[in-house]
């Protein structure tokens, strides 16, 4: 079984509440579940949808073909409708909608009424709704009343009850009303975790003790403050909304000096106003981890859309060389375990790390057996009092031989911590001498780099071990790129490169990428922008040149349909 | 005790006759007499003739960019607020550059004392004109003088409620050391203008233009009055007044932060324990 569902209507409809407890049904079920979402830059009205796809096998991409619509207006019948298979099912209110449609796939569920009934208020509509998909799909109701119990808790056991009625009747509406319906849900298996890429982003910096979170809200990366703004209480966060995306790097920079762990992130608009503090990052060697969220630019761009045009902007922005670290999840795990790989490499060489993800990653959600909270590694870096106080002599900036100077905690000891953003000395006073200056740069850049080089990993390989097709991605199109090979893979010897660990790229001792690119008849690069950024990167770093693209650019993340599409146009 | 030699720091570039040296002088004398060791507290700075300060004393010292004084100094409080943190600016890199955060700051009020040496001029990139640079002033680039309205950072500290607003003069040494004792004494965000003469660029107010006009601030007159500060705060040209001109007891933004209530946020470990919970939303 593989059934996608897509949730249609207007913003303020209620299609996240609907979409969302939908997946945590069949995720606690035990099915695997991959959902995403498409929404207008608006509060109220327009046209958006949330789709689901559950399936008994991993998933990690979406569908383009439907198998059950719900329509909570008209535009999605306009927009949507064409993508219901035959055996399908699109259900509605035709009151609501005030108008009828005819045909098999049609099914008219009073919503509204139903909702008046049995829960005594046209609100509980959605969880009629709810209710009758899960009619539909022949799944049981147990698992839905405990999350109708447990989100209602605080409103007390009357509306607890109501939900319930309106569940139900839905639920018995379309039991009754699905004669013909072809669908069957295959046996439950262990519960399964989900979560979307923006929370794993957030799960993997409190793992990482980050204590200290500055930024400024803008879409998508705005789930990272709200997450973190969440766990502050519980786990001794400070969550600061700043007055701009300058002050807030700068406040993240001054905690990080101050000696706590500290993030701030934004998307490509916001991020252009921190390049001056990334720069400051560098300059002061103060750890930071910067989440950068990217959406269609130039500008303000496609807000609520998705693009992956900001690896460049990443790589090489900011005056001055210094080296970076960037990370580009593809998937929920990946963004948990690199943010925390971020923390780490940032503290461990004080050099500025990031975190790119997309709009999609941001709000795909997926399943995963469990995520390993065990696996993530933390390691305090700086000098507290107990190391200082023994120190006879402490110089922040101190040439050593791997270029990272020992990082004290002001206040702790009788020693002072000082650093500037002019170049400077060992004590961080500022210089103008040319001999400072060559053994500062060598301490900063040449010393940490190759160290930093060694700490990454090699890209994630999946597929045919001798493939003629390799097809080669970066960040967020991991899983649709995945979803592609698997099922070209009776066809065709074809096989995937995902790179999540961007920069400083990948070096070839553990595994020669570049040996099984040589090999295959045909390299595609599939990325979400327009000019092939991370094939330039590639091309920079490697001398490798690809001869064949696959850009996206639209705003809209690929299906696998399409994707699988693209490629036979390419291959055949 | 600390003494004046714990606070031997590089030897200042500044101009022989900058008002610069004054400041930093009473500084220390005041943070001796106040028995405060030099890593006891953090200067965060700027970029600027004045944001070189913390180099000419021993102590802990963030100095980062131009105009972003502030955004560093309250990420250094709110990890840590029983650090003392003094920020030290010039006018065009606190009240030019960096005057969002100057905004925002008063609004959120951290426990950061702001020393700005307001010389009227931009120092280091050699005399354009600054926001308290007087209306007309010719300057190099600018051969129409300035058309901007001079800004007037006491008047504008008393309208966004500005937890402490002082002005005080580099002329006068003992003066300075009671309104840097005042803001060190008091819970909240502290302006402290100081008047500081650049003998290099600034023709119009010198040392002998303040003197004829600065006057302290009578002993009866109450900071407490809003209103009346902002009168006081309005009066410039022939008489300037040098003084607490305002002053409330609002809450500070550590105080309102209930995370660091009971410890500053560096000094609270990770509870590796905790972690289990972090995952069974999701599920
Ligand atoms: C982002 C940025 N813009 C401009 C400059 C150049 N700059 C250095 S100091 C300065 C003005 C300093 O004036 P002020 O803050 O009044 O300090 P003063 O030198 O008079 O003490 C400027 C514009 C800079 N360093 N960084
Ligand atoms: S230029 Fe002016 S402010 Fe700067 S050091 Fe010289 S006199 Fe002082």
């Amino acid at each position: 079984m593989d059934y996608s569902i897509r949730i249609g209507g207007e913003a303020g409809q209620g299609i996240q509440t609907v979409g969302d407890t939908l997946s945590r049904v069949f995720a606690r079920t035990g099915y695997h579940v991959f959902t995403h979402q498409d929404y207008e830059s608006r509060i109220r009205g327009g046209h958006n949808f949330y789709q689901i796809r559950v399936a008994d096998r991993p998933l990690s991409a979406a569908r383009s073909r439907l198998d059950i619509l719900v329509a909570f207006d008209l535009a999605s019948m306009d927009n949507d409708a064409a993508f219901v298979a035959e055996q399908g099912r699109i259900i509605y209110d035709s009151a609501v909608l005030k108008q009828k449609f005819d045909g098999p796939t049609f099914r008219d569920v009073p919503f509204t009424a139903l909702a008046v009934e049995h829960g005594g208020s046209r609100i509980m509509a959605n969880t009629v709704a709810i209710g009758a998909v899960l009619g539909l799909l022949g799944m049981e109701m147990d698992i839905l009343l405990r999350i109708i119990s447990d989100t209602f808790q605080k409103k007390g056991e009357e509306v607890i009850k109501a939900n319930i009625s309106a569940a139900a009747a839905g639920y018995d509406f379309a039991v009754k009303d699905c004669g013909g319906c072809s669908f069957s849900m295959a046996a439950r298996a262990e519960q399964k975790l989900l979560i979307a890429g923006i929370d794993a982003i957030g799960v993997g910096a409190v793992a990482s003790d980050c204590k200290f979170y500055a930024a400024y809200p803008m879409t998508p990366s705005t789930g990272i403050m709200n997450y973190l703004a969440g766990k502050a209480q519980q786990y001794g966060i400070v969550v600061e909304q700043a007055e701009d995306e300058i002050a807030a790097i700068n406040m993240a920079l001054g905690a990080s000096y101050a000696g706590v762990r500290a993030m701030t992130a934004s998307s490509g608009g916001g991020f252009a106003l921190m390049v001056e503090g990334l720069s400051l990052a560098a300059m002061t060697e103060t750890p930071i981890v910067i989440g950068l969220g990217q959406r269609p630019g130039p500008a303000t761009g496609f807000p609520t859309r998705t693009e992956q045009g900001e690896l460049q902007f990443a790589l090489y922005t900011a005056h001055g060389e210094f080296p970076r670290i960037i990370f580009a999840p593809g998937d929920p795990e990946q963004a948990m375990n690199l943010t925390n790989k971020a923390f780490d490499l940032s503290e461990k060489y004080q050099v500025p790390a990031f975190v790119i993800f997309d709009t999609y990653l941001a709000d795909t959600q997926w399943t995963h057996a469990g995520l390993d909270l065990d696996k993530l590694v933390y390691t305090d870096y700086r000098l507290r009092a107990d190391a200082l106080n023994g120190l006879s002599e402490y110089k922040r900036h101190a040439y050593t031989d791997t270029g990272v100077s020992p990082m004290a905690v002001p206040g702790e000891s009788r020693h002072v911590v000082v650093t500037d953003s002019d170049e400077h000395d060992e004590d961080g006073h500022i210089v103008e001498d040319a001999e400072t200056r060559k053994k500062m740069v060598g301490k900063r850049l040449l010393k940490k780099m190759p160290l930093i080089q060694k700490e990454i990993e090699p890209p994630f390989f999946y597929g045919d071990a001798v493939a003629d097709i390799v097809l080669v991605g970066w960040g967020s199109t991991y899983g649709v790129i995945k979803e592609a090979v698997y099922e070209l893979s009776d066809r065709q010897k074809i096989a995937m490169l995902h790179f999540s660990q961007i920069f400083p790229f990948p070096g070839r001792d553990a595994f020669d990428y570049l040996a099984l690119l040589g090999n295959a008849k045909k390299a595609i690069c599939i990325e979400q922008n327009a000019t092939g950024q991370f094939a330039r990167l590639m091309r920079a770093e490697t001398g490798f040149e690809f001869a064949a693209w696959i850009n996206r650019y639209d705003g809209r993340p690929f299906t696998v349909e399409e994707l699988v599409g693209e490629l036979h146009v390419q291959i055949g | 005790m600390s003494r004046l030699d714990d606070y031997k720091g590089q030897t200042p570039a500044w101009c022989p006759g900058c008002g610069n040296f004054s400041i930093l002088k009473t500084f220390k004398d005041t943070v001796v007499e106040l028995g405060l060791e030099p890593h006891q507290f953090t200067i965060v700075s700027g970029i600027g003739q004045a944001a070189k300060f913390p180099h000419y004393l021993k102590c802990n010292t963030f100095n980062g960019l131009h105009g972003r004084t502030l955004p560093v100094a309250t990420g250094i409080r709110l990890a840590n607020h029983e650090m003392p943190v003094f920020a030290v600016a010039g006018d065009g890199d606190c009240y030019g550059e960096g005057g969002n955060h100057l905004i925002h700051t008063m609004r959120k009020n951290p426990n950061i004392k702001l020393f700005v040496h307001d010389n009227q001029v931009y120092g280091l990139t050699k005399g354009q004109a600054s926001p308290t640079t007087q209306e007309g002033t010719v300057t190099k680039n600018l051969p129409f003088g300035v058309f901007s309205e001079q800004l007037n950072p006491m008047a504008l500290a008393v309208a966004l409620d500005c937890s402490f607003v002082a002005r005080s003069f580099s002329g006068d040494q003992d003066h300075l050391k009671s309104m840097v004792k005042a803001a060190i004494d008091h819970k909240g965000f502290c302006l402290v203008d100081i008047l500081q003469p650049c003998v290099s660029f600034n023709k119009i107010n010198t040392h002998e233009w303040y003197k004829q006009r600065v006057y302290h601030l009578e002993p009866e007159y109450d900071p407490t009055d809003r209103v009346k500060a902002f009168e006081r705060s309005l009066q410039w040209g022939d008489r300037i007044p040098i003084g607490i001109i305002y002053r409330n007891s609002r809450l500070s933004l550590e105080e309102r932060i209930p995370i660091i209530h009971d410890m500053p946020l560096v000094k609270q470990s990770p509870d590796i324990n905790k972690l289990g919970d972090l995952l069974k939303e999701f599920y």
